[in-house]
């Protein structure tokens, strides 16, 4: 496969493409076992919710 | 499973956790068709190998603006209904919506110049997008900078219905004004002006790029509504009555 004259702008868009969903990807998996580190902290100092039930407990 | 099942977090969380791996599968399957599809479209007759970036190009331009129709419903859900999720949903699909939106202003970019000989032009088309990626920045810049959850799920909601407008400007701004922006040539009256071999990989990517959003979506939703048990928790530690 050849991509001519204009290789660079094909290549350059498909890779930042790439980068920003993985940004994104990795961004949102970040998050996720930072709020679910936060929710663990607060459990363990005794902090709980009305309904007696674990906060952190998603299944 | 009823959408009343849905509007619990609860059970939107236990739900989510078990549809949510076979959402991403998906995305990655899709995604990995689709690359393939357009690594082997054939060059276009005049753009030649740069007729590639429209496979990448379009489905970002496209989700910007269904993102925000997403939002869009999702703040009616919170002036009207006041449904639990809907502020959650509007505010996590932001950031998604925004890096969609940049993508389509970039990647557009890297194809206008070899194209058109510019990087950027000052037309409808362009500063229209432009806008919008401005409104998505502006929106997320409201929610951090109002304290009171339920305050800034209203203005949120009501900036959003207020940029909506800029939708149809968009769609139709290649019609109305002289613009360097080719017009519409898959979603228009009379059927697609794409040949099949350039059709067929664009909406694979299409369809990829949807899953993909709904999947990212759906985890942040998530997320969201750990911060916000988080805070209520932190609230209830203060001693403090909690908002969300």
């Amino acid at each position: 496969m050849t991509l001519g004259p204009y290789e660079s702008f094909i290549v350059t868009s498909y890779v930042l493409v790439a980068a920003v969903v993985a940004l994104l990807i990795v961004w949102i998996t970040v998050d996720y076992r930072r709020q679910k580190a936060r929710l663990r902290d607060l459990e363990a100092r005794g902090v709980t919710r009305r309904s007696g039930r674990s906060a952190s407990d998603m299944s | 499973m009823t959408l009343l099942d849905l509007a619990n977090p609860t059970r939107f969380l236990s739900l989510t956790a078990k549809i949510l791996p076979w959402l991403a599968g998906a995305t990655a399957v899709l995604l990995v068709i689709g690359l393939y599809q357009s690594a082997m479209a054939p060059d276009d007759y005049q753009q030649g190998a740069t007729v590639k970036i429209m496979f990448i190009h379009v489905p970002n331009a496209w989700l910007a603006m269904f993102v925000w129709g997403v939002m869009s419903i999702a703040a009616l859900g919170t002036l009207v209904w006041r449904h639990p999720l809907a502020d959650v949903a509007a505010k996590a699909a932001a950031p998604i919506g925004a890096a969609f939106t940049f993508l389509a202003l970039v990647t557009g970019s890297l194809w206008g110049r070899p194209m058109w000989g510019t990087y950027w032009e000052w037309d409808a088309r362009l500063t229209s997008v432009l806008i919008l990626f401005l409104m998505y920045l502006g929106l997320m810049a409201l929610w951090r900078a109002v304290e009171d959850p339920s305050r800034a799920a209203r203005a949120a909601a009501i900036l959003t219905l207020v940029g909506a407008i800029n939708l149809p400007i968009i769609k139709f701004s290649v019609d109305w004004w002289n613009t360097l922006h080719q017009p519409a040539s898959v979603m228009r009256m009379g059927g697609s002006t794409l040949d099949k071999a350039f059709l067929i990989p664009l909406l694979v990517m299409a369809v990829a790029f949807s899953f993909l959003f709904v999947t990212l979506h759906i985890a942040a939703m998530r997320n969201e509504i750990l911060r916000r048990r988080v805070r209520s928790l932190q609230m209830m530690q203060a001693g403090k009555p909690s908002a969300s």
